[in-house]
């Protein structure tokens, strides 16, 4: 009972979890300490790393390490985890209605980080020539601090949908049919493959100024050198930036493109709130949370799962051959 | 070398500093810059601003007519905000993200910190194998965690708990933290740790008085960064945090007015900013630190 009042009392679970907490785990660290100095020096310096590591450690081997094992052995299982069905559930995964779904996550595979990537190097490459440009990037970063649900709500208010010859009263509506002439108003979010690109859309809106920041850094770090040497050189203010300023920048082009993958891979909170996965918007991840909750089919949410580690592969060799050739140098 | 020889000629120091094709077209040039640049800007506030304005008009105006309609006839109220703070409690909600974000916050900046510093200032067997581990799960998808987690947050009593929603969250993040935290960390001028070892320091003592004090901008981007991360999600608490008798978290109480239509498009407004508001000001207030986290990390999952 009395463990029930704690976790409901919020100012107890804050002093609790910001204070009590760390000060347990430093006084965990010092006794640790003080055992070490009664062993002998070297068991002493051999231990002592692992005394540091182990609570890091072990809540990563309970969150992360322990149920990706785990995940993976489930999709072989039925529902229940009670019997061995082979690849069953990897074949249900890419036939019959997964296969418009897989289909939604390609395009979201391609389209968002290409689209981010080139609105994020136009943005960087004219920010930085104009004397405004703290201010736009502040304006730029904004979205960054905001939950993906309050951008779908945001969102859906500005693909708000009237009929043609009705005051439109959503932003990107009101915009098309009053600066394109006899233009019709869009229902974004009804329209199959408009909907995808318009949730797409959301997700730009929402990325672009962690891009935009990592593409800037880069920009400014190009030699100014060899712009000058390549403009004396008469090469056009074009050829320079694909000559010069991208080839400079393209570990940093790299971050982006992982960065975007990855996320267009595990794209969640856009589509569960605004579409729900209707109207052929469905992404693998939502369908995930359904077949965990509303159909409870550990097999199938597990199979996804592991098809979504499986296509993050890339992007982690990509991590850890970058990581060592750093180590290295 | 060879280029930048002394140039006596004003006019080819001029030709330096402006180069010919611009000169050329300078002044269509300059105008599609910032042509670009206005665009940008306005459309990545626009949303922002509407949804302020949008929460500060009445149902029936928002309902007919767009909110760039308010600066023209202007009519503001404040009474989705009281709707939204009496009625539909959202001061629970954002008193719940509070409960979750801040010991989470705290929790992943120490344990980050301790983890890198035993990485960069210790030296044992498989402490190489045991960075590359680390590395390799920065972008796992938090989906492949879940369906196990389910029945152990389920067996071992954390499930509907906010500490269960801390350890998810910290364990998730800590490899991100000590990747982040390590780099900076590892450039600290060994000397330093030498000097307070002969002074008989401790590795705590060190800990304490050398790395912490000297990592406290790093540890600062972490903090800011796992707010954000900690505060936006929506995924985790979705999942884990069901069957509590907390008010839910803001995410997961906006996710919900969304998809119901029977509640009121100005108490959905009204509860949309007030669950930016706090990130929104976090990042504006601590954008150093923010975009020195960014740039440091650039990847998580």
């Amino acid at each position: 009972m009395q463990m029930m009042e704690f976790i409901e009392n919020v100012p107890l679970l804050i002093i609790v979890g910001a204070i009590g907490l760390p000060i347990a785990v430093y006084a965990i660290l010092g006794v640790g300490e003080r055992m070490l100095t009664l062993l002998p020096g070297p068991f002493a310096k051999s231990l002592r790393p692992w005394l540091w590591l182990l609570i890091p450690l072990v809540l990563i081997a309970l969150i992360l390490v322990y149920p990706l094992l785990s995940t993976v052995v489930t999709a072989f299982f039925s529902p229940d985890s009670s019997t061995y069905v082979g690849m069953d559930n990897f074949i249900w995964s890419f036939t019959g209605e997964m296969v418009g779904v897989i289909g939604n996550n390609l395009l979201w595979l391609v389209v968002f980080p290409v689209v981010t990537l080139v609105l994020a190097l136009l943005a960087a490459v004219f920010f930085d020539k104009v004397k405004y440009e703290k201010l736009a990037m502040t304006l730029i970063i904004l979205p960054t601090a905001i939950s993906f649900t309050a951008g779908a709500v945001i969102w859906t208010h500005m693909y708000s949908y009237q009929p043609a010859g009705a005051t439109q009263i959503g932003t990107v509506n009101a915009v098309l049919t009053t600066l394109v002439p006899g233009a019709e108003p869009v229902p974004w979010l009804q329209t199959p493959f408009i909907n995808n690109l318009a949730l797409i859309a959301v997700a730009v809106w929402l990325s672009l100024g962690i891009a935009t920041l990592i593409l800037s850094a880069a920009v400014k770090n190009v030699a100014g050198e060899l712009l000058e040497a390549a403009r004396l050189d008469g090469a056009g203010e074009l050829r320079v930036f694909f000559s010069v300023t991208l080839r400079s920048i393209l570990p940093a082009v790299l971050v982006v493109i992982t960065t975007e993958i990855i996320a267009a891979l595990k794209v969640f909170d856009i589509v569960y709130v605004m579409t729900n996965g209707n109207l052929n918007t469905d992404v693998i991840a939502n369908r995930m949370y359904n077949e965990l909750f509303a159909a409870n089919d550990l097999g199938h949410a597990s199979a996804i799962a592991v098809i979504l580690l499986i296509a993050a592969l890339p992007v982690v060799f990509i991590n850890v051959f970058q990581f060592r050739a750093e180590a290295q140098s | 070398m060879t280029v930048r020889a002394p140039i006596a000629t004003a006019e080819v120091v001029n030709a330096k500093k402006i180069p010919t094709h611009i000169r050329r077209s300078h002044w269509s040039w300059r105008w599609l810059i910032h042509v670009v640049v206005v665009v940008f800007i306005v459309s990545w506030f626009v949303p922002i601003l509407a949804l302020l304005v949008s929460s500060l008009r009445t149902q029936d105006d928002t309902a007919s007519s767009g909110w760039w309609m308010a600066f023209i006839e202007p009519l503001f109220t404040i009474y989705n905000y009281e709707l939204a703070l009496d009625g539909a409690g959202v001061v629970g909600s954002l008193t719940t993200s509070l409960a979750i974000a801040v010991p989470t916050t705290v929790l992943t900046t120490v344990l980050s910190t301790i983890g890198a510093y035993a990485l960069t200032r210790m030296r044992f067997a498989g402490r190489a194998a045991l960075s590359l581990l680390l590395v390799s799960l920065l972008v796992t998808p938090p989906q492949i965690t879940l369906v196990p987690l389910l029945k152990v947050y389920n067996d071992i009593g954390l499930s509907g708990t906010v500490p269960g929603i801390w350890v998810y969250q910290v364990g998730f993040t800590v490899p991100f933290g000590i990747f982040l935290i390590r780099g900076f960390i590892s450039s600290i001028p060994n000397e330093l740790f030498e000097s307070a070892s002969v002074d008989g320091a401790s590795p705590l003592r060190m800990f304490r008085s050398v790395a912490i004090p000297l990592s406290m901008p790093v540890m600062a981007s972490l903090a800011i960064m796992q707010f954000l991360w900690s505060w936006n999600d929506l995924l985790v608490p979705l999942i884990f945090l069901g069957g509590s008798q907390l008010p839910n978290p803001i995410t997961v109480e906006l996710a919900g007015m969304a998809q119901q239509i029977s509640q009121g498009q100005g108490t959905l407004l009204a509860t949309t900013f007030l669950s930016v508001a706090v990130p929104l000001i976090l990042v504006i207030s601590l954008q150093r630190y923010f975009v020195r986290g960014v740039l440091g990390g650039a990847v998580k999952g």
